[in-house]
C-alpha cells in the first residue's frame, strides 16, 4: 500500500510505529505536488513543509506528539499563514503575505501539522467550479477535462488526487460539499459558529464556515476535533465546548429516521445522480434506518434568498480593498479616487466584480427592502423548514448537485451556475451542518450523498458517514492512474 | 424591472468600479439576469416575518473595555503599497 493512498488513521499510526517518518512522508507528497498538473495549488510551500515535518519528527521521538503529529495538508488559500502568500484567488492580494495567522492556521501549527502549500480556490469563494480563479483552473483528477466544483476545487483536487492527506475548505453556499462530492471524497461543513472566521477571507460572514474535507469520515472526526472550538477573536464564535468527534463514531445507527425532502428529487436533478443516492439510501434502510418523506417547501427560493444575501455581505466585506493599506495598487494613480477606481477595477475579477454590484444595489437606498430584507425574511422561512422537519427526522438526505461534474468552460452565464447550487444553499442560510460522502458513480464521475443535520449535530453526521463507510467502499476509490 | 446602462455604470462607481463599454452591456444583461432571478421572491409573502439577521440568533458579545492589541504597526506597513513616517501614503487629497 503505498503512502498517499492511506487515510490519516493509517498515517498516525505507520509515523507513531516509526514505520516512516513525517519527513520521508512530507517528501513523498510534495514530489507528488510537482509531478501533478492539476493546478490544485497555488503556492507549495516546500521548505515551511519540511521545517514543520522535521519538528514533528522530533516531537514523535519524544513521545510528546498528538494523533495528528506530523501529518501533511493542504490549506485552503482563503486562511492567513504567517509570512506565507495568502492570495483568496485575486489577484488583488497576489501580493499579500499574511502577517498573521488564521485561528485555524494557528490550530494547526499547535498540533504540529505540516502544511504542504496553499490550495487553490474561486477568487474570495465566489463561485461553484474553480473557474475563477487568478490563479487558473483546477482540474478534476478524475476526468481532467471537467471542473472540480468550487469554491474549495483546489483542496478537493488535492484529496481526491492523493496529492495529500485532507485539506481544509470553506463553505458560504455549498463550496466544501459540492467539491467533494464531485471529486469524490468527505466534506464536512460544520454548524455556523463552530469553527472561528478569525483571519479566514470574509466572502458573506454571515454563511462562511471552514470544514474539513478527507478521504473518510472516521479522517473528518480527527480533524475537525482540532479545528472546532470558541475563539474570543470572531465576535460570531459559539461559546459552546468541543465534544470529541471521534467518540460516537461506532455507535449503532438501528433506529435512524432519515428523512428525504421531496423537493430535492424534483425536475433537475440528474436519473443517474438520483438513482445512486437512492441506493445509498437503500443501505441505510438495509443497516437498521427508516426513510420518511418531508418537506422543505421554501427551499427553491434558497437561490434567489443566497444571491442577496451573499451579495449584499461581500460588497460591504469587500470594500476594504482599496489599494492603500496592503494588496493591488494600479499603476500611477493621479488622484486618490482613481486609485480607488483603479486598483478595484484591475484587481478584482469578473464574478466577484458582478457580486459586488449586485449586493451594492441591493443595498442602495430605495431598493433595501425590497431585497435585502425580504431576503433575510424568507431566510427565517427556510431556517423554519428545517425545524419543522427535524422534529420527525434524525438527519435529512439527499443529493447535493444536480448533476456530476460538468466540462470545464461549459457553463457561461452566471445565473445557469447558480441554479446548480439549488441543494446545498439552504443548509449555510439556516446555519445547519452538512456533508458530503462518496455514494458511487454516474459515467465514471463521483457522486455525493448529503447528509443535513440539526444544529450542533457533526458527531452524529460523522457517525453516520462512518457507519456508511463500513458497509461500502465507494470512499475508498481514487482515479485510476493512482 | 429592469436596469438600464446608465444606472449599471451609477452601480458600478457606487462600488468604485468602472467598467468598459464591452464589459458594460455584458454587466447589464448579467445584472439583469441576477435581478430576475431574485424577483421571484416577491412571490412569498413574508407579512410579519422578521428578518433572519444571524443564523443562531445570537446577540453580539461584549468584552471588558481594555487594551488587548499590540502595536504591529511596522509589520501592517511592511507589506502596504506606499508609506511614510508611519503613515499610509495616497495622491494628494488637499492642496
Amino acid at each position: 500500500m503505498s503512502l498517499h493512498t492511506k487515510t490519516i488513521a493509517q498515517l498516525s499510526q505507520g509515523l507513531s510505529s516509526g514505520e516512516f517518518s513525517s519527513v520521508e512522508l512530507t517528501q513523498h507528497y510534495l514530489d507528488r505536488i510537482n509531478a501533478s498538473d492539476l493546478n490544485a495549488f497555488i503556492t507549495v510551500t516546500d521548505e515551511l513543509a519540511m521545517r514543520q515535518a522535521q519538528v514533528a519528527d522530533d516531537k514523535i521521538a519524544k513521545g510528546v506528539g498528538s494523533i495528528l503529529t506530523g501529518i501533511p495538508y493542504a490549506h485552503k488559500d482563503i486562511f492567513c499563514s504567517n509570512g506565507v502568500k495568502t492570495s483568496a484567488g485575486s489577484k488583488m492580494l497576489d501580493n499579500f503575505i499574511s502577517p498573521y495567522d488564521a485561528t485555524v492556521s494557528h490550530k494547526l501549527n499547535q498540533s504540529d501539522l505540516v502544511m504542504l502549500g496553499k490550495a487553490n480556490m474561486d477568487e474570495f469563494a465566489m463561485g461553484s467550479s474553480n473557474e475563477n480563479s487568478y490563479y487558473g483552473d483546477v482540474k478534476n483528477p478524475w476526468n481532467v477535462d471537467k471542473i472540480p466544483g468550487g469554491s474549495s476545487g483546489g483542496s478537493a483536487a488535492a484529496v481526491a488526487g492523493r496529492l495529500a492527506p485532507f485539506a481544509t475548505g470553506t463553505d458560504t453556499g455549498g463550496s466544501i460539499r459540492q467539491p467533494s462530492s464531485l471529486c469524490g471524497i468527505t466534506g464536512l461543513k460544520p454548524t455556523y459558529g463552530r469553527v472561528s472566521r478569525y483571519c479566514m477571507i470574509a466572502y458573506a460572514s454571515s454563511l462562511d464556515q471552514a470544514g474539513p474535507m478527507t478521504q473518510t469520515a472516521e479522517d473528518a472526526a480527527l480533524v475537525l476535533n482540532v479545528m472546532a472550538g470558541f475563539d474570543e477573536k470572531d465576535s460570531t464564535s459559539a461559546e459552546r465546548d468541543v465534544e470529541d468527534y471521534t467518540a460516537s463514531l461506532n455507535d449503532s445507527i438501528k433506529g435512524l429516521t432519515i428523512g428525504l425532502p421531496k423537493e430535492f428529487f424534483s425536475e433537475g436533478l440528474d436519473d443517474k445522480v438520483a438513482s445512486q443516492v437512492m441506493a445509498a439510501v437503500k443501505e441505510f434502510e438495509s443497516m437498521g434506518a427508516t426513510v420518511k418523506e418531508v418537506s422543505l417547501p421554501n427551499s427553491a427560493y434558497a437561490i434567489p434568498t443566497y444571491y442577496i444575501v451573499a451579495p449584499c455581505e461581500c460588497s460591504s466585506n469587500l470594500s476594504r480593498l482599496d489599494g492603500v493599506r496592503y494588496g493591488y495598487r494600479c499603476e500611477d494613480p493621479k488622484d486618490l479616487e482613481d486609485l480607488y477606481l483603479r486598483s478595484r477595477t484591475e484587481g478584482f475579477g469578473e464574478e466577484v466584480k458582478r457580486r459586488i454590484m449586485i449586493g451594492a444595489y441591493a443595498l442602495s437606498a430605495g431598493y433595501y427592502d425590497a431585497y435585502y430584507l425580504k431576503a433575510q425574511k424568507t431566510r427565517h422561512l427556510i431556517s423554519e423548514d428545517f425545524k419543522k422537519a427535524f422534529k420527525g427526522v434524525d438527519v435529512i438526505m439527499g443529493p447535493v448537485s444536480p448533476t456530476t461534474a460538468f466540462d470545464l468552460g461549459s457553463v457561461k452565464d452566471p445565473v445557469s451556475m447558480y441554479l446548480a447550487d439549488i441543494y446545498t444553499l439552504s443548509a449555510n442560510l439556516a446555519g445547519l451542518p452538512g456533508m458530503s460522502i462518496p455514494a458511487g458513480f454516474a459515467q465514471k464521475l463521483p457522486v455525493g450523498l448529503q447528509l443535513i443535520g440539526n444544529y450542533w449535530s457533526e458527531s452524529k453526521l460523522l457517525n453516520i458517514a462512518h457507519q456508511f463507510q463500513q458497509q461500502t467502499d465507494w470512499h475508498t476509490k481514487a482515479p485510476q492512474e493512482l | 424591472m429592469s436596469l438600464s446602462e446608465e444606472q449599471v455604470v451609477q452601480i458600478a462607481y457606487l462600488a468604485r468600479l468602472s467598467l468598459s463599454d464591452e464589459e458594460l452591456q455584458s454587466n447589464t444583461k448579467d445584472l439583469n439576469s441576477i435581478l430576475d432571478l431574485a424577483e421571484q421572491l416577491a412571490e412569498i409573502d413574508t407579512n410579519g416575518i422578521t428578518p433572519m439577521a444571524h443564523p443562531l440568533h445570537m446577540t453580539q458579545r461584549l468584552r471588558e473595555d481594555k487594551v488587548t492589541e499590540e502595536d504591529q504597526s511596522e509589520s501592517f506597513q511592511a507589506i502596504a503599497p506606499k508609506t511614510g513616517k508611519g503613515h499610509y501614503l495616497v495622491p494628494t487629497v488637499i492642496e
